[in-house]
């Protein structure tokens, strides 16, 4: 069951001069059609400006389509009276850890979501520390998140949208902030949380390297749906990922170059254990 | 023509109970013309020991030699000093402040004291060095793409003339492309233009692709000091410290173990495509 | 040097007062500074002074700690004590130099003076340094509450006051990094008159607007992503909630208030 649905989205952002005349329109999404299924852990690669961080808002309608339609778990974003459902179902963390993070107290930023929502104050604590528990971030509950590094305060961001007990959570980018260890650190965290809790995750990147345990791999630029498919099946097509401004992992490349030069190896090779694998069978 | 740090430590907070000893006894040489990469988890003094080389911080204890000079000499004019020493911060982009792209950039030459056509001959040579657009000089910067804006940025310290260009992290936050686009540059500078880079990176994939020494930061002292292939060599202390070697390092290991005659110690794609194609063929 | 003003920071410690209600705090702080300004003569203050040490020791503060607050505004202290000293009439002066001649009445107002800013402080900084600042402000909510109903955004003011105390230490230190960025351009903030300092804060200011305004944005856009809607229908975390030990802080708060008043209307 696909859980997101967006069927001819078009999304323009008009500006305008001093007198209200249109000055620049630029169209951001340009008829996208996207079927994201319930359970499952999808990236959304592009670089900067392709139109992706603008289709995350799509979901959680920080944005409302100028033409088309999006479906968030059979929800019309453009219905105002779904706005807060939605927003309940599918949760979104952003880029900049510090610019999400409203409270002076770990515990109490993760309570802010399920405040806002009305939850009975026993069920909050329950909920805050479940969630801090499935990142990770228990034992810091009560610290200040201003003496917290990049990635643990990402996790608890992602702590303050689970608190809310979502299907889908949208991340933007969350990593490109990070140092190494943080962007392993909140990939782990994610992961997880696919897996034990079936929540359907959509990673928004532009790192290669993360997007090798994906389900599904959807490719965009300039505001158009250019490639999707398995991490296998898109990132085979190196020279088409390069003209769409993108990159393969490392070890990706390396096969690829291998290939390249006449050896007999498979195309779309991410790990290392599979290019060991292959290289060895040739010798 | 060098920087010397001599037994330079530097402590945040001395006397309270936030003390940190950010530098531990540092001794390093960064010769004229060299590219040399800094690396080092967050937290391992690398910051603080890149703000030492322009006199932004003043060390603890310790002594700092520009071209034979002590920079913390009385009548030593520090102004001058970052003007030779350029550095440029993390997402420098965030510093950008006037109303076109062309003064922001001839802001560092007119604190240098050029007049004002000097200053915008500068600007106008750094812009085009970084690739910008003409059309856009006169435009605010505040307009431009990430990229751009990182590009202008770095455009503001080039103009300064620097014989020494520090970068923290010049690529943070860009998509791939981008990414090439700022290191083409930096290569492009230190080739053509014969300055000194020194590059602080978390990607150790970059590092080994580009820089010539490798200095490795670790609990505020200098962990290893070397060229990329010896630095990755002991890629498990690597591990130890918080870091990791470029994934080819890994991978020409792992082959080694399964009776596969490659050079462990290539680092970079070029290297190990070489190594691979020597043992199979 | 910004990053290490510590004046009336939250200091952690497990006391009584650190537990007590926000509101009791506030309604205490607010008795206390009224108590400064009735009291007449030395009974008055030494009943405030037992108030006083009373709160310190219960806090678990160190002494030493707290009166580290008082160093920024010593100077302001012995300017206003001099003032007092020398500008206060009286008629037998004890100490005449040239133009200046000091009364007993200046001794005594002077002293008076340095006796109340220093308890002030001391006093105020009891509360910042046991209550965090999310108290503080939901204890400004919830005790303001019923001003809303006559149309005064309570909830949008404490929600600002704790937003803007989460942000302070982060632009403090982005300042200090703009600062640096530029001086590595060659900026020089300390040159010049007056005007010319002034000019010399715009590559130090824009950036900082900017910057400011940007995680505003990202800000109100993460609080919209998490259905925040205003104060109404929302539930609390860490609702407040009176125990006996709130009940028992404000019998004692009314007999100290009544006895300071008792003592002034007798002039003691």
């Amino acid at each position: 069951m696909s859980i997101i649905k967006a069927k001819d989205l078009v999304h323009e952002y008009i500006r305008r001069d001093e007198d209200g005349n249109v000055k620049m329109i630029q169209t951001a999404i340009n008829h996208v059609d996207m079927d994201i299924e319930e359970g499952s852990f999808v990236a959304v690669l592009g670089h900067n400006g392709s139109g992706k961080s603008t289709f995350a808002k799509h979901i959680n309608v920080l944005l409302s389509p100028t033409e088309g339609t999006v479906w968030v778990d059979g929800k019309d974003t453009s219905n105002p009276l779904f706005t807060y459902p939605i927003r309940r179902t599918a949760g979104m963390v952003f880029q900049n850890p510090d610019n999400q993070i409203i409270a002076s107290v770990v515990e109490e930023d993760v309570g802010f979501g399920p405040e806002n929502i009305g939850v009975p104050t026993d069920e909050i604590w329950t909920r805050v520390e479940e969630s801090l528990k499935s990142v990770g971030m228990i034992k810091y509950r009560t610290h200040s998140p201003n003496k917290l590094s990049g990635g643990q305060k990402q996790r608890v961001a992602i702590a303050g949208v689970m608190a809310m007990e979502p299907k889908c959570i949208i991340l933007d980018e969350p990593t490109a902030m990070l140092d190494p260890n943080g962007r392993k650190e909140v990939l782990a965290a994610v992961h997880e949380l696919n897996k034990k809790k079936g929540v359907t995750v959509i990673l928004i990147t532009h790192y290669m390297e993360e997007v090798v345990d994906c389900d599904r791999v959807f490719v965009m630029d300039s505001g158009k749906l250019v490639m999707q498919g398995t991490p296998k099946e898109v990132f085979s097509k190196v020279e088409e990922l390069k003209e769409h401004r993108l990159d393969v992992p490392q070890i990706t490349l390396l096969a690829h170059e291998l290939k390249e030069a006449g050896l007999d190896i498979p195309e779309g090779i991410l790990t290392r254990e599979e290019l060991v694998e292959a290289l060895c069978r040739l010798s | 023509m060098s920087i010397i740090l001599d037994h330079v430590n530097y402590t945040y907070s001395t006397g309270t109970a936030y003390e940190i000893q950010a530098l531990k006894d540092i001794n390093l040489t960064i010769e004229d013309g060299q590219f040399i990469g800094i690396i080092g988890h967050t937290g391992s003094g690398k910051s603080t020991l890149i703000q030492h080389l322009n006199g932004l911080i003043k060390a603890t204890s310790g002594a700092i030699y520009y071209n034979g000079q002590d920079i913390y000499d009385e009548d030593y004019d520090l102004r001058t000093l970052r003007t030779k020493v350029g550095l440029v911060f993390q997402y420098p982009e965030h510093q950008l402040f006037e109303t076109t792209i062309f003064d922001d950039v001839s802001f560092g030459p007119k604190n240098q004291g050029l007049s004002k056509e000097e200053a915008g001959l500068r600007a106008f040579e750094a812009l085009s060095m970084v690739g910008l657009d003409e059309n856009l000089y006169y435009q605010s910067p505040f307009e431009l793409s990430g990229g751009q804006k990182r590009r202008v940025a770095i455009a503001g310290v080039i103009a300064m003339h620097p014989d020494v260009i520090i970068l923290d992290e010049p690529t943070a936050g860009l998509d791939p492309k981008g990414r090439d686009e700022i290191f083409d540059l930096i290569s492009k500078m230190h080739e053509e233009k014969n300055i000194t880079v020194v590059l602080v990176s978390h990607s150790m994939e970059d590092v080994a692709k580009y820089v010539q020494r490798i200095i490795v930061m670790n609990d505020g002292e200098v962990m290893f000091d070397d060229t990329p292939d010896e630095v990755f060599k002991h890629y498990k202390e690597l591990e130890q410290a918080g870091l990791a070697a470029p994934q080819v390092t890994y991978l020409m290991h792992e082959l080694k173990e399964k009776g596969l005659d490659v050079d462990v110690n290539a680092t970079t794609i070029d290297e190990a495509k070489r190594s691979i194609l020597k043992a199979l063929c | 040097m910004l990053r290490e003003i510590t004046l009336g920071q939250y200091y952690p410690a497990d006391s009584v007062i650190h537990k007590l209600d926000p509101r009791v705090k506030l309604v205490a702080t607010l008795v206390y500074v009224v108590s400064l300004f009735l009291f007449k003569g030395v009974v008055g203050f030494a009943v405030i002074t037992a108030f006083l040490v009373l709160a310190v020791k219960l806090s678990k503060v160190p002494f030493l700690y707290m009166i580290k607050g008082l160093k920024a505004i010593v100077i302001l202290m012995i300017l206003s004590a001099l003032f007092n000293l020398v500008l206060t009439p009286g008629i037998n002066p004890v100490f005449v130099l040239g133009p200046i001649k000091v009364y007993p009445e200046g001794v005594r107002m002077a002293v008076l003076m340095l006796i109340r800013l220093s308890y002030l402080i001391v006093g105020t900084s009891i509360m910042t340094l046991t209550t965090t600042p999310n108290q503080l402000t939901d204890g400004l909510e919830t005790g303001l509450a019923p001003f809303s109903k006559i149309g005064v955004p309570v909830h949008a003011i404490a929600m600002m006051m704790s937003i803007a105390l989460r942000f302070i230490p982060i632009l403090i230190e982005e300042t200090d990094l703009i600062m640096k960025a530029q001086m590595a351009r060659g900026a020089d903030f300390e040159k010049g008159n007056i005007i010319q300092k002034a000019k010399n804060m715009v590559p130090l200011l824009v950036p900082l607007f900017v910057s400011a305004f940007r995680r505003a944005d990202d800000l109100a856009m993460a609080m919209e992503a998490r259905c925040y809607t205003g104060g109404a229908g929302r539930t609390k975390m860490k609702p407040l909630r009176y125990g006996k030990a709130d009940a028992l802080a404000y019998i004692v708060l009314f007999a100290f208030l009544a006895t300071v008043i008792v003592l002034r209307i007798f002039g003691y």
